[in-house]
């Protein structure tokens, strides 16, 4: 028989209130065992499947059991079928999915193949990925009680239990709000309440961090965990960013890649392993460190977890000396404003304010990042300078000139914009005209065209897919594209909205990549972030934004080592600033930055 | 029009309000119905003074809805100015008497009978038009969607058509974004552009605006299938309100109006009232 760690801790309390009892220590354990063995819900056997337009099965022998009450983690790369794992699950598959499914998958005993969607929706709760997409109800309570509106529930009862829901996840105060006056991490709150209204079993959760900022993520681990714990529930994560949803424990993580279950174990033993590396799964930046540092990991030493990590002194020198023997790189030599940006003042409405004073230059050939609170202000400030919105005072200067009288149009000769969204920009069913549109209305001849559209194409690699229709792309490959009809316009600086939003990490570094190719060629490179990773890793500098205002300008490691202003801005402290002060180093950010430079060092070697 | 909800409706506390969106449906409809049948100028007046009475009852203010009704207003104009020019003696035909005031050309004259036939046009539509502007300005979209299905029209669709108004202002949003981001990518959308032009480049945010609202569409029906919608022939609602002794006193007041409306018709000897014999 297993004991999990956290069985035994259970066990533990008992004890210590069965300690009047006569009963030995191991009775004990033979009765709280028994009582608490662990009850399979989940059970794969041998299970695949195969989506009807697709070659090839997305799921190949699966066998896995997940017991009552167990949290589980399941990570693994784009394409890798863990989100179809999930969809088998609550019913999607085979309901909205068609398909084949070979072997078997009992949930609660039951045969799942033989339930329909909603007897499944009765046992699994999901939270889908976009908390905005399924807000269904007009209010937050009405959404709230969907299920139960479809239960036929009477509405007094229905009341109640919404209620209930609410205050569970604390969104009580809000029950009468419509989905446009609530922030990312409020919204998602509301879909939890909405499947834990149903009284579930079971919480999948399909990508439940990809929209929120990095302060709002960390709450939203947290009250997962609350929830886990105050109903028991079985909860399965499937989310590609570890180091956020290691905040809180799990009881195991399943990795997948092409389709299998390749490793299925408890945190600590996983993350000592280079599986994930090697899957192309981003470890948390302080095992990368201790890496670095040739420190050895055992499950012992509770690598997991920044909190518990508990390495030995020995460990603590060599991260020391890592630190002492990387070398400090030089700062680049200060270049020519291209972009100046002085007391810029905006609002939508009268009186209500967005952007409040707000000055920064951009120096040529930057790549910077803008950071801060969902709503504070940063894609209106891309608004503004691309010309998309006026600003009610202050004024944006390019290259020493004021453009304020430029339209659009004109601005983007300068300055281009990608959204985060590459559905919303797409507009052409072909590669090559896509990317050619934005030059149909210059006066340029159609050799001239053809020529710079196939010169862009080369640098962001779609040359091969000129031919190609765009719905043949991966969503990396369409924002590829968006950036391509951007950059065939020649601006001197483009801004990107959410650059790698939704992206696993290997098309997350593709993107980057490429983005840092083209700052090479002197493209000045502004991007709007939620991402602590990408901030730290590629932007030089970063500017940080809370309500309303520009709180710093500073470099990122110095950013995200200044407790108090992460906490303003809702960013999250890097755990390389925690993993500084285990090992007693007091020029934290200084270690940040150290590390920055030798991660990027290896990456560009590998 | 509120662009928030993307819904005439306004917040505000009146018994109007309290009353349950199916009452006001019915309320709307039957009204609507005893309206069109008769051309009783009193009768349509009666309706018209009672809109205004309710109107007052339910705290919308005229600034509110003035939008609405000026645009109505001159729909109206060019109504009355159409069927004086297609059939200027219809009032004639009806009333059977003949008033001359003014002779303008051998085919125009202005008549006391057409004059008065177009009042109660004009009587018509707005006498209508207050009570379903009422309607819309104090149900709640989510009320709407269970009064329809309360008076008969099944529940899913009823529910797509308050999902439509819900993503409304959602496609709205889209659809500004995108026609900037098309601007940015040199497609000019402004005045500088000659029409035709224009058009074309307006039709290169049709395409993205289109996928973006499939894909929408797709989340939300997965989400909704999720959480059981259409697992039963009936389903409850969250704002359903009870019926009161006050609607049932509406409804009544209503049906009443309608047979008003119909004996009228009977007493008249036909749809119009005639105060030229």
């Amino acid at each position: 028989m297993i004991i999990s760690r956290r069985d035994y801790l259970k066990f533990e309390i008992l004890h210590f209130k069965w300690k009047a009892s006569s009963l030995s220590t191991l009775e004990k354990l033979t009765i709280y065992m028994g009582v608490n063995m662990k009850k399979p819900v989940i059970v794969y056997k041998d299970y695949g499947f195969q989506y009807k337009e697709q070659g090839n099965p997305t799921l190949y022998n699966i066998d896995l059991t997940i017991y009552e009450g167990e949290k589980i983690l399941i990570v693994g790369p784009s394409g890798s079928g863990k989100s179809t794992l999930g969809n088998c699950l609550n019913g999607l598959i085979p309901f909205s999915y068609k398909g084949e499914i070979t072997g078997t998958l009992t949930m609660d005993g039951k045969e799942v193949k033989n339930e329909s969607i909603f007897e499944l929706s009765k046992i699994v709760g999901t939270v889908l990925q976009d908390p905005d997409g399924q807000f269904i109800g007009l209010t937050v309570g009405e959404d709230i009680a969907f299920s139960l509106e479809n239960e036929c529930m009477s509405t007094v009862e229905m009341h109640q239990f919404t209620q209930e829901s609410a205050e569970l996840v604390g969104i009580n105060d809000h029950l009468d709000a419509p989905p446009h006056a609530l922030s990312g991490g409020q919204k998602q709150r509301v879909s939890l309440a909405g499947v834990i209204v149903d009284k579930v079993k079971i919480l999948l959760f399909d990508e439940p961090l990809a929209n929120l900022d990095p302060y709002t993520g960390k709450r939203a681990i947290s009250l997962i965990d609350k929830i886990q714990k105050d109903t028991n529930t079985t909860v399965i994560i499937i989310e590609h960013r570890l180091e956020d949803v290691l905040f809180r424990e799990v009881d195991r993580i399943v990795l997948m890649s092409e389709g299998r279950i390749i490793a299925d174990m408890e945190p600590n033993q996983l993350l000592c392993l280079n599986d994930l590396r090697e899957q192309g799964i981003r470890e948390p930046l302080y095992l990368s460190a201790l890496k670095y540092a040739g420190v050895d990991l055992s499950p012992k030493k509770q690598p997991a977890y920044i909190d518990k990590l508990s390495i030995t002194k020995e460990d603590k020198g060599k991260v020391k000396q890592w630190f002492l023997e990387s070398a400090a790189t030089h700062p680049k030599q200060e270049e020519k404003k291209l972009l100046e940006v002085k007391n810029l003042t905006f609002s939508y409405e009268k009186g209500k304010t967005v952007l409040e004073d707000v000055s920064f230059d951009v120096r040529k050939g930057e790549l910077l990042a803008i950071v801060g609170t969902n709503g504070a202000g940063k894609s209106t400030l891309s608004k503004v300078i691309c010309g998309f919105e006026t600003a009610d005072k202050g004024e944006v200067f390019f290259d020493g000139k004021n453009i304020e009288q430029d339209t659009i149009t004109e601005r983007a000769k300068h300055i281009g914009y990608v959204m985060q969204n590459p559905n919303q920009m797409i507009s052409k069913t072909m590669i090559f005209d896509e990317v050619a549109l934005g030059l149909q209305n210059s006066n340029l001849d159609e050799v001239k065209v053809r020529e710079r559209v196939e010169e862009t194409l080369k640098i962001c690699g779609l040359y091969p897919f000129r031919n190609w229709p765009i719905s043949a792309l991966s969503f990396g490959q369409k924002k590829r594209v968006t950036i391509a009809s951007i950059l065939v316009l020649q601006p001197e600086i483009i801004i990107l909205d959410e650059p790698t939003a939704g992206q696993d990490f290997r098309h997350y570094t593709e993107i980057m990549e490429f983005l840092e190719q083209l700052n090479k060629q002197r493209i000045t490179v502004l991007m709007i972030t939620h991402d602590m990773h990408l901030m730290l890793e590629y932007a030089l500098r970063a500017l940080v934004f809370s309500k309303k205002r520009l709180i710093a300008d500073k470099s990122a490691a110095e950013i995200l080592t200044d407790p108090r202003l992460t906490q303003q801005a809702s960013l999250k402290e890097t755990s390389l600033y925690s993993l500084a002060q285990v090992c007693n180093i007091e020029k934290g950010t200084e270690f940040v930055q150290r590390f920055i430079d030798y991660d990027r060092e290896v990456r560009l070697s590998e | 029009m509120n662009k928030e909800n993307g819904f005439g409706y306004i917040k505000r506390q009146s018994p109007i309000h309290a009353l349950t969106g199916t009452t006001k449906l019915l309320m709307t409809f039957i009204t609507s119905v005893a309206v069109m049948i008769t051309y009783d100028t009193r009768f349509l007046f009666g309706v018209i003074i009672l809109a205004g009475i309710l109107f007052s009852v339910s705290k919308i203010q005229f600034s509110d809805i003035k939008a609405v009704i000026i645009f109505i207003a001159v729909i109206m104009i060019f109504n009355c100015i159409a069927i004086y020019l297609f059939s200027p003696e219809e009032g004639v035909r009806i009333y059977g008497t003949r008033h001359e005031i003014l002779r303008i050309s051998a085919r125009y004259a202005i008549t006391l009978e057409q004059l008065f036939y177009m009042l109660n046009v004009v009587l018509k539509y707005f006498s209508i038009l207050p009570l379903a502007l009422l309607f819309m300005t104090t149900t709640e979209p989510s009320e709407f969607a269970s009064s329809l299905n309360r008076i008969g029209m099944s529940y899913k669709i009823a529910y797509s058509v308050a999902l439509a108004l819900r993503y409304i202002p959602d496609i709205q949003r889209d659809f500004h974004e995108i026609g900037q981001a098309q601007q940015a990518r040199g497609i000019d959308m402004s005045k500088k552009v000659k029409l035709p032009q224009r058009m074309k480049n307006a039709s290169a945010i049709l395409l993205p605006l289109v996928f973006s609202s499939l894909s929408r569409i797709d989340v939300i029906s997965n989400a909704m299938e999720l959480r059981g919608f259409g697992k039963h022939k009936k389903r409850t609602w969250y704002r359903a309100k009870e019926f009161k002794g006050v609607d049932l006193a509406v409804i009544a007041i209503c049906i009443g109006l309608f047979v008003v409306s119909l004996s009228l018709n009977y007493i008249n000897g036909g749809r119009f009232y005639n105060p030229f014999v």
